[in-house]
């Protein structure tokens, strides 16, 4: 660990920070059986960061779980396993090719966004594993439906989210009561902004994926978005690749999250970035969400994250 | 953008009107001219405000981000927006005005610093802006700042606005509510003296919304009395070490300051602190730490230590009172059972007795056999077993509670502590 909130005397991230290990900890305690996601991306880095906080110097009290689409980058996917490795955590892979090869789901074909699918295998592991509560790494800046999301968002025994039903949570006090069958999604970063996140990784020194600083990478621009070639991603008879100077703001499957042109090479090129952005996180980068208004809402209420 | 960085804390905001009061516009308006929207985001506004049927850009759109609030023009559910200026960066949560949807707005305004009403300036106060202004008294808001919108459609008359404003404060009164009022003549939809100062308000000497927004203090002092740690978690490491998590309310404390354990009363002194689970001598009001105590005592979830000056005890007792709002179809009668969650510690209670009912219209204590949905009104509760707790008008971080059925374990009301013996 680099430096701290406290030493770099940042108000704003200092009470973030506590507010959502107070979460984690108020969470841990009124469930049984929790888990936290952890996709490899920034935002669930520093989830698991401020878990590991949250319990320190004890261990993590609960396991970490990777909804794994079979269309993740190399580099995501090495850096979850040093990750686990190095704070010695258990890491449980819930895997979307396992879903098609059962039959839970039907494969979209190689350029098909598994985005969606993944509701599917998260909801199977959550049942397979028993858990009452998972961890994620949600903020509501990334979306007009989670900007509806409470802290604690409560889901019927099928995973769907109901948003005419939330529960008040008058003066952030969390009750994480649940019935047999049930089980909550936790968002301890709701508040946070990308900007927030970006700060917090920087005075923090929390370890990211490579991709998320710039390099050169053959691209193929498809529906105004740049896609890194390879893997899920073959090039149409109409189309031709190209090598550009880019990073990534978000990583996810690699059929549809897009890549921006950037020489952001560090934080606190990222953090410059970011501040003078014009354009949202997930208009950037998410091919899935530009198809509806509501697409984020549809795929909440069926069980999505 | 540096606000991140800046010392100063986010300023949380709720805001609350009556349905078409301009709410919707007024927030749109101030993210607009912050230019807090994204490129991406108004292009989506103006693709829906076509697909709604609306003549202009409408800027409702941008935080009715439910399907159901698109389709009937009305907001259901809070919605936060973060935005910052140069001088302090902003948690806005939108809450919605329509009576059906009350609890939401308890949600939104509880951990609100500022309550910004909206009245429409035609119409004055309606039944809405008394019922907002209950809560916010309720739930112990310190500074309302009052919109009065919509100026432009009566020509920008001052009468008109202070009438509005006269009739507010007369409510506040009445209400014995500890709050600051701001009030600013607007027009959300032209932006008049929402971000900057309108020619057409001449006699108006007042700052404008964004203004304020920037300048008002918090005073936490007034807020926080006395050190206390509700133990949520017992961390355990190695062979001895029990850190008592949970977050600090008061303080500062430090290392070698002495400790009560409520309700049972032990005796200890602090051995070492971690903050966000690093090693500390010192920890301040609003941080998360773990403290490991001196002495073998027992210590378990729910339980909350006193630290330093114990003449700020809490009280230990099984009596309250409390000042509701009543957020669930199941109306609150004498001898129903819920449980209460107060901190970290849930506990059976027992209703004794209904107190009364604010009435909608006048505010007016009246007395009643019981609470139904969005009710605001007093009860008396037995609890089950002692908590240690204070009054919200002595601590405002420890003096709430919620009401919880034990059926459905919805969470049927947020409450105030008003007595506790
Ligand atoms: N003339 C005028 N119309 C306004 C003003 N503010 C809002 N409106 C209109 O009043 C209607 C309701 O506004 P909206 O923001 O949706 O209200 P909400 O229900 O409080 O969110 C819309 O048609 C707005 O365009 C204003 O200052 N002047």
């Amino acid at each position: 660990m680099s430096g701290s909130v406290r030493s770099e005397g940042s108000r704003v991230l200092a009470e973030l920070e506590a507010e959502a290990i107070t979460i984690i900890r108020e969470v841990a305690a009124e469930t049984r059986a929790p888990v936290l996601l952890f996709s490899g991306g920034k935002d669930s880095a520093v989830l698991l960061h401020l878990a590991l906080k949250a319990f320190s110097p004890g261990r993590l009290p609960f396991p970490v779980m990777h909804v794994d689409t079979g269309h993740n980058f190399d580099e995501v996917l090495s850096y979850r396993d040093e990750f686990v490795a190095r704070h010695r955590l258990e890491l449980l892979v819930a895997s979307v090719e396992e879903s098609i090869r059962r039959g839970r789901v039907s494969d979209p074909g190689p350029t098909g966004s598994r985005n969606r699918l993944q509701s599917v295998t998260l909801l199977d592991a959550i049942a397979e594993h028993r858990f009452d509560a998972a961890f994620g790494g949600g903020r509501r800046d990334e979306d007009k439906a989670r900007a509806k999301e409470r802290m604690l968002s409560f889901r019927d025994t099928r995973g769907r989210w109901e948003p005419r039903q939330q529960r008040p949570e008058p003066w952030n006090m969390l009750n994480a009561r649940i019935r047999p069958g049930e089980h909550l999604r936790a968002f301890p970063l709701s508040n946070w902004t990308e900007l927030d996140i970006w700060s917090y990784i920087g005075v923090e020194g929390i370890p990211l994926p490579n991709i998320y600083f710039s390099h050169r990478r053959v691209v193929v621009e498809r529906s105004r978005m740049l896609l890194a070639v390879g893997g899920p991603v073959v090039l149409e008879p109409h189309e031709s690749a190209f090598e550009e100077t880019v990073r990534y703001r978000t990583v996810g499957d690699q059929s549809c999250t897009g890549a921006v042109r950037s020489h952001a090479a560090t934080v606190d090129d990222v953090i410059a970035e970011t501040a003078a952005a014009r354009i949202t996180e997930r208009g950037a980068t998410r091919a899935d969400d530009g198809i509806s208004d509501a697409a984020m809402e549809d795929r909440k209420r069926e069980g999505y994250f | 953008m540096s606000a991140t960085r800046t010392t100063t804390r986010q300023l949380r905001i709720a805001t609350a009107g009556s349905v078409d009061d301009g709410k919707s516009t007024l927030i749109g308006r101030l993210l607009h001219d912050t230019k807090t929207i994204f490129e991406d985001q108004l292009d989506a506004v103006i693709k829906a405000s076509r697909r709604y049927g609306d003549q202009e850009v409408n800027l409702a759109l941008l935080t009715d981000g439910l399907r159901a609030e698109r389709e009937q023009g009305i907001t259901i559910d809070v919605a936060y927006r973060y935005f910052a200026t140069p001088r302090r960066s902003f948690v806005l949560a939108d809450t919605p005005g329509h009576a059906q949807y009350t609890r939401n707005m308890v949600t939104g305004a509880s951990v609100s610093d500022v309550s910004l009403v909206l009245v429409d300036a035609r119409h004055g106060v309606v039944e809405q802006t008394r019922r907002h202004l209950g809560i916010a008294a309720l739930l112990g808001v310190r500074h309302i700042v009052l919109a009065v919108n919509k100026m432009d459609l009566v020509t920008w008359s001052q009468s008109s606005y202070s009438a509005v404003v006269d009739e507010v404060e007369a409510i506040l009164g009445d209400l014995h509510a500890d709050v600051t009022l701001h009030p600013v003549p607007v027009s959300a939809l032209q932006g008049d003296n929402v971000v900057d100062r309108s020619p057409n308000t001449p006699w108006f000497a007042g700052a404008t919304i964004l203004d304020l927004l920037e300048s008002i203090e918090i005073d936490e002092s007034a807020v926080h009395v006395g050190a206390r740690l509700a133990v949520q978690w017992t961390i355990r490491a190695g062979s001895d070490y029990r850190g008592y998590a949970g977050r600090l309310t008061g303080g500062p404390i430090k290392v070698g300051d002495e400790v009560v354990v409520l309700p049972a009363g032990l005796r200890s002194t602090i051995r070492t602190l971690t903050v966000s689970g690093v090693a500390a001598d010192h920890a301040s009001p609003g941080e998360a730490i773990a403290i490991e105590l001196r002495d073998h005592v027992d210590v378990g979830r729910g339980d909350v230590l006193v630290v330093g000056n114990a003449t700020l005890s809490p009280v230990v007792g099984r009596e309250i009172d409390v000042d509701v709002c009543w957020m669930t179809d199941d109306p609150a009668v004498e001898g129903r059972h819920l449980v209460v969650k107060h901190l970290t510690r849930h506990v059976g209670a027992t209703i004794t007795s209904v107190g009364f009912r604010l009435d909608p219209t006048t505010l007016q204590p009246t007395p009643t056999q019981s609470l139904a949905l969005n009710d605001l009104g007093r009860l008396s509760l037995r609890l089950d077993h002692a908590i240690a707790a204070d009054t919200a008008r002595h601590n405002r971080s420890t003096g709430h509670l919620i009401l919880i059925d034990e059926t459905s374990n919805a969470t049927a009301a947020a409450a105030t502590i008003i007595a506790i013996t």
